[in-house]
This record gives structure tokens, C-alpha cells and sequence, in this order.
């Protein structure tokens, strides 16, 4: 079996504080994507997730900084890289996905150039080369009347369709790593599950590895082979799947599993339960503290 | 969009009879009359059979809704009325000035959007730094420094202590005599738009897109000309629109301190008389070219913003 894709090692972001040690995000962070792989990170918002994955892309804002850590890609740090070279990384060996499709396309740009972008930008192309690629893409993610699409302006198109495009733009390049961030959080249902299934078969054929952020465990559930959990800026958990759904070990991950409301319940328990979870998990007793990370291909 | 146009242009009728209707009213209950004035200012007793003749022979005798009525009907024609002063139709005053009261908007604007805008755009690529500081408190000395003011100030450095260009006059639209006063006038619209634009891009770097376009892998000059450029013009286009319209009317003081032969100073001085036709007659142009950009800037923010349709 060849190494891992990326390999993430003891990834830290903070804030830096001039009176003192810097404010911490995220700490400590280790885990690798193996080639191909659906990696993914679940935990509640502020936990550390995104800002953990725009650290890989070197997209964190001010004032959030990288503090410590490594991330081996092809034998090169990216936490470690100049701009230049990173520039020729992103959106083409490791592309990245955000919530929010209603405002992370350029709403005065043509969908099409939005994605021929991606072709100029690393393929060399020309633009007019370019757009017939575009159209090519869109149809690569199921949108329908992908040559009128490309004409289009992002207000004209539904939420569901503008994450396609941004799928389209992603997988452009046939990227060896897709960031998804919270990819279907803004969708609804039915969308959200069309968006999963089209992450996945693109992913497959391509080979493409996904780093798929997420803080619904459904989705998870669904999706990944390994899966980290994260609180506090700490990665608790680090299982396969399908052992960390049958028996989780952090008291954390308990807590968040047993937290999910069930058919037929009262939907007073599972109040009581949500209310319970803060309670249950005292964040600073040494038992948070500890973490349960196996290594791969763990016995179920 | 040809439709559009001519709805908007048929808008402005409604406009320009409010203000002219507002004009005739300001002037017939302000103190002093043109027949006082043209006595000696009403410093001697007039003997009424002569103030009589006077508003006889200007029709300033008729009531005012009757001088409203004729006035308006006049106004359908393009016929403005005839000078008190001069005897001169009002339309042929106001055709020799609109020119060089244009020459000297456009070219305070053109100022304004040359140096303004890219140095706006300069401050906001790095917020907080010298040049960005540097840019922001000539932007607010711009914007607060009084015009006449900063006039008197290059007339006096530029005119009088250098003897570089002249401090006024219109010297046959030579370019020497309009620097100066161009300088002067384009000044507060320049800070204006180096605040407007430093803003703007700032908004404008700070929204998702540019995350987006960052993550794609966009060089940050890529980045510039593709996702930022245009979307920072929908800002500054207002600006630059309210600017370029309310120019005319604010150039008055400058045309004034400067001995500018433009639209500004006929008002100034037929204000002064109780030239009536004549304040009316510039005062209706000012209005209708406020009006008139307004539209343009309409129409260019629907050629930049995809998301605007002209209905």
C-alpha cells in the first residue's frame, strides 16, 4: 500500500497575541487522507474544522495564523510553501468547496467563465478554448442545459445548481484532493442528498480523495470511510466509520451520537438528551482530555 | 432599453415643472425687486409711477399665476424668456456659458476619477499602511477644506508667488486658465471617490467570491482584474454619477473666485439683480443635467450588474 496523500502533523492555529502565549483554535491537529479516501471531520461549529482546512489551502484570514505544523503533500510541506508554488496547488491538485453557494461565485461573472477560469488559470488554455471545457464540466455534474448554463449568471440559478457549479469548478482540474466545507449545509434535503451522491461518483472516477467537513453525523455517516472528531480545537476521535458509529469510545462522541433525536421518540427525550450533552461532557475533566485515535484499518 | 430611456427622460417633465413652479414662488416673496435694483438698489425713494412703468414693461405687473401660466407656456416652446438686463433671449445667455461650465466639470471630474480612483485603490490594497494613511487624511482634508478656500490658496502659490498660470479669467479656453480653477473644483469629488473606492475594494476583497477565486489559485493581479475590478465599479459608478450631476450647480463659488465664464457665475450675478428669467433659465439647465446623468448612471449600472434589469 502506497503512503498517504496528505499527512497532517500536529497542525496549530491561534491567534497571535503580543502580551502573551497566542490564543489557540486549533491544536495539535494529526491525521492523514489516504489516496482516494473520504476522510471526515465532524464537530459542532467553532470546533476548529474550517479553519483547519483553509490552514492546508493557505487561506486562513488575519488574524488567524498558523502557528505550528506540517502538511506533507507529494513529499512537499504546504504549511511550508511559498505562495507561488501553493498558487499552482490550489484549485488544481487540491481544490476546495465552501457552504455557501450563494455567495461564493462572483455574482457579476458568467458561469462559464467562472469555470473556464480554472482552465486558464492551470492547463494554459486560452478563454476561447477555454468555454467549451466549461460547458464539458457542466455536464460532467448533471446540469441540465449546460451550453445555456455557461451563459448564465449565478442569481439565476437555484442553490442546488450553483454547488454543482462550484463541483464543476472543483473537480476541473481532476484534482488529487476535493476540501469539501460543509458542502450541503445551505441545501435542503433533497438537494443535499443529489450533491452527496454527485461528491462521491465524481470522486470515485476521478480517484480523487475528499476531506468532507461536516457537523451532521448523518452525512458522515453516509459518506466517509474514516471519520475525526473535533471539539475545542482537538481532534478526540479518530476511527473508521463504521466503529465509531457502532462504539464510540470519547465520552464526547457518545454524548453527540446518543444526542440524535429517533423515530418514535418523544421529541421531549430528545431535548432532554441535547440538554443533557453540555452537561455530560465537562470539558475540562482529564477524561475529555484523552483521545482515542486508532490507526488505520482498526477491527471493527 | 430604448423604451427605458424615453420613459425616464418623459419622467423628468414632472421634475423640471416642480422646480421651475418652485423658482417662480421663491422669487415673488423674496424681498427686493429688479425694478429696485435696477433704480440703485433701492438706496434712493422710487417714485412709484416709475417702479409702475417698470414692472408694466416686464410684465411684472400681471399676478403671479398669470406670469406662471405665460411662463410655461413659453417653456413648451424652448423659449426661456428674454433677459432683464440684457434684452438678450435667455436661451442664447446660457448657450455661451454651458460650454465653458461644462469644460470645467468635465475636467474637475476627470481629475476627480484619474487620481481618486486608483489612489483609493491603492490605499485599500494594504489597509494600514503609510500610504494608505497618507491617502486617507488627504481624503478628509479634501473633503473638508472649503473651496473657495484651496482656490485662494493656488491662485495664490501658482498665480501670485510662482507666476506659473494665470489666477483668472477664461483666456479663450486656453488649458492654462482652466488648471487652477479644475484643481480646485475636482478636489472634494477626488477625495470623495479615494474614500468611495478604498471602501469599495475593501468590500469587496472581503466578500466569498474572493475566497473562492483565492482558492482556485488566482494570482492576486488575476484575482484583481477578474473578480474585483468590475464589482468595485458598481460602487464607485454612484459616486462618480452624484458627483459628475450635482458638479454643475457647486461650481458656482469656484466660477465666481475664478472669473469663470460658466453657467455658476450668470446665475451669481443675475441673482443679484433680480434677473429673473435668467436665474430660472440656468437653474432649470443645472436640474436638467442632474436629471440627465442620473439616467446615464442608471443605464451603465445595468451594462456592469447583471442582477439590474431596466424595466
Amino acid at each position: 500500500m502506497s503512503g498517504p496523500l496528505l499527512d497532517i502533523r500536529g497542525l496549530t492555529i491561534g491567534i497571535p497575541n503580543r502580551n502573551g502565549p497566542p490564543v489557540q483554535i486549533v491544536r495539535d491537529l494529526s491525521f492523514d487522507i489516504m489516496p482516494g479516501e473520504i476522510f471526515g471531520l465532524v464537530g459542532e461549529s467553532g470546533s476548529g474544522k474550517s479553519a483547519s482546512a483553509l490552514a492546508l489551502m493557505g487561506l486562513n484570514r488575519r488574524p488567524l495564523t498558523t502557528l505550528k505544523g506540517q502538511a506533507f503533500y507529494g513529499g512537499q510541506d504546504l504549511l511550508a510553501m511559498s505562495r507561488r508554488s501553493m498558487r499552482k496547488l490550489r484549485g488544481n491538485r487540491i481544490s476546495m468547496i465552501f457552504q455557501e453557494p450563494m455567495t461564493a461565485l462572483n455574482p457579476l461573472a458568467r458561469i462559464g467563465s467562472q469555470i473556464a477560469e480554472m482552465f486558464v488559470l492551470h492547463r494554459g488554455l486560452s478563454w476561447s478554448d477555454a468555454r467549451p471545457k466549461a460547458v464539458e464540466a457542466l455536464a460532467a455534474v448533471q446540469v441540465p442545459d449546460p451550453e445555456g448554463r455557461a451563459r448564465a449568471y449565478p442569481h439565476q440559478l437555484s442553490g442546488g445548481l450553483r454547488q454543482r457549479v462550484m463541483i464543476a469548478m472543483a473537480m476541473a482540474c481532476r484534482p488529487d484532493l476535493l476540501i469539501a466545507d460543509e458542502p450541503t449545509t445551505a441545501l435542503d434535503v433533497t438537494v443535499q442528498a443529489e450533491v452527496l451522491r454527485l461528491i462521491r461518483e465524481l470522486c470515485e472516477r476521478e480517484g480523487t480523495a475528499v476531506l468532507l467537513i461536516s457537523h451532521d453525523l448523518g452525512v458522515i455517516a453516509q459518506m466517509c470511510q474514516r471519520v475525526g472528531v473535533m471539539a475545542n480545537g482537538r481532534l478526540l476521535e479518530l476511527r473508521d466509520a463504521k466503529a465509531l458509529f457502532t462504539d464510540p469510545r470519547h465520552p464526547y462522541t457518545q454524548g453527540l451520537l446518543a444526542a440524535l433525536p429517533r423515530l418514535g421518540s418523544r421529541a421531549v427525550e430528545g431535548r432532554h438528551r441535547l440538554a443533557d450533552l453540555d452537561m455530560a461532557i465537562d470539558r475540562d475533566a482529564p477524561d475529555f482530555a484523552k483521545t482515542y485515535l486508532r490507526p488505520r484499518g482498526e477491527a471493527a | 432599453m430604448g423604451r427605458y430611456i424615453l420613459r425616464r427622460l418623459l419622467q423628468m417633465i414632472p421634475t423640471l415643472l416642480a422646480v421651475a413652479a418652485l423658482i417662480f414662488l421663491i422669487f415673488s416673496v423674496l424681498p427686493g425687486s429688479f425694478a429696485g435694483t435696477m433704480t440703485g438698489g433701492g438706496r434712493r425713494a422710487l417714485s412709484p409711477e416709475l417702479v409702475a412703468q417698470i414692472n408694466a414693461q416686464f410684465g411684472l405687473d400681471k399676478p403671479l399665476p398669470v406670469r406662471f401660466w405665460d411662463y410655461l407656456v413659453r417653456l413648451v416652446q424652448f423659449d426661456l424668456g428674454t433677459s432683464f438686463r440684457t434684452r438678450e433671449p435667455v436661451v442664447d445667455l446660457i448657450a455661451a456659458r454651458i460650454w465653458p461650465s461644462l469644460q470645467l466639470a468635465l475636467s474637475a471630474m476627470a481629475l476627480a476619477v484619474t487620481v481618486g480612483i486608483p489612489l483609493g485603490f491603492l490605499a485599500a490594497m494594504r489597509p494600514g499602511s503609510l500610504l494608505d494613511s497618507i491617502t486617507m487624511i488627504f481624503a478628509v482634508s479634501g473633503l473638508s477644506m472649503p473651496q473657495f478656500w484651496l482656490g485662494l490658496l493656488l491662485m495664490y502659490v501658482f498665480a501670485l508667488q510662482l507666476g506659473w498660470l494665470p489666477s483668472f479669467g477664461y483666456g479663450g479656453g486656453q488649458l492654462r486658465n482652466l488648471i487652477l480653477p479644475a484643481i480646485a473644483l475636482g478636489f472634494a469629488p477626488l477625495a470623495l471617490l479615494a474614500r468611495t473606492t478604498r471602501a469599495g475594494v475593501l468590500e469587496v476583497m472581503g466578500s466569498d467570491h474572493i475566497r473562492t477565486a483565492m482558492a482556485k489559485g488566482a494570482s492576486p493581479s488575476q484575482m484583481i482584474r477578474w473578480h474585483v475590478l468590475r464589482n468595485v465599479m458598481v460602487l464607485i459608478v454612484t459616486t462618480m454619477g452624484l458627483q459628475i450631476g450635482s458638479l454643475l450647480g457647486q461650481a458656482l463659488v469656484i466660477e465666481k473666485l475664478f472669473s469663470w465664464p460658466g453657467l455658476g457665475s450668470l446665475m451669481v450675478d443675475s441673482v443679484a439683480i433680480r434677473d429673473i428669467p435668467v436665474v430660472q433659465g440656468t437653474i432649470l439647465v443645472i436640474v436638467l443635467w442632474f436629471l440627465v446623468i442620473n439616467v446615464l448612471v442608471d443605464v451603465i449600472y445595468a451594462a456592469i450588474d447583471p442582477r439590474i434589469s431596466l424595466r
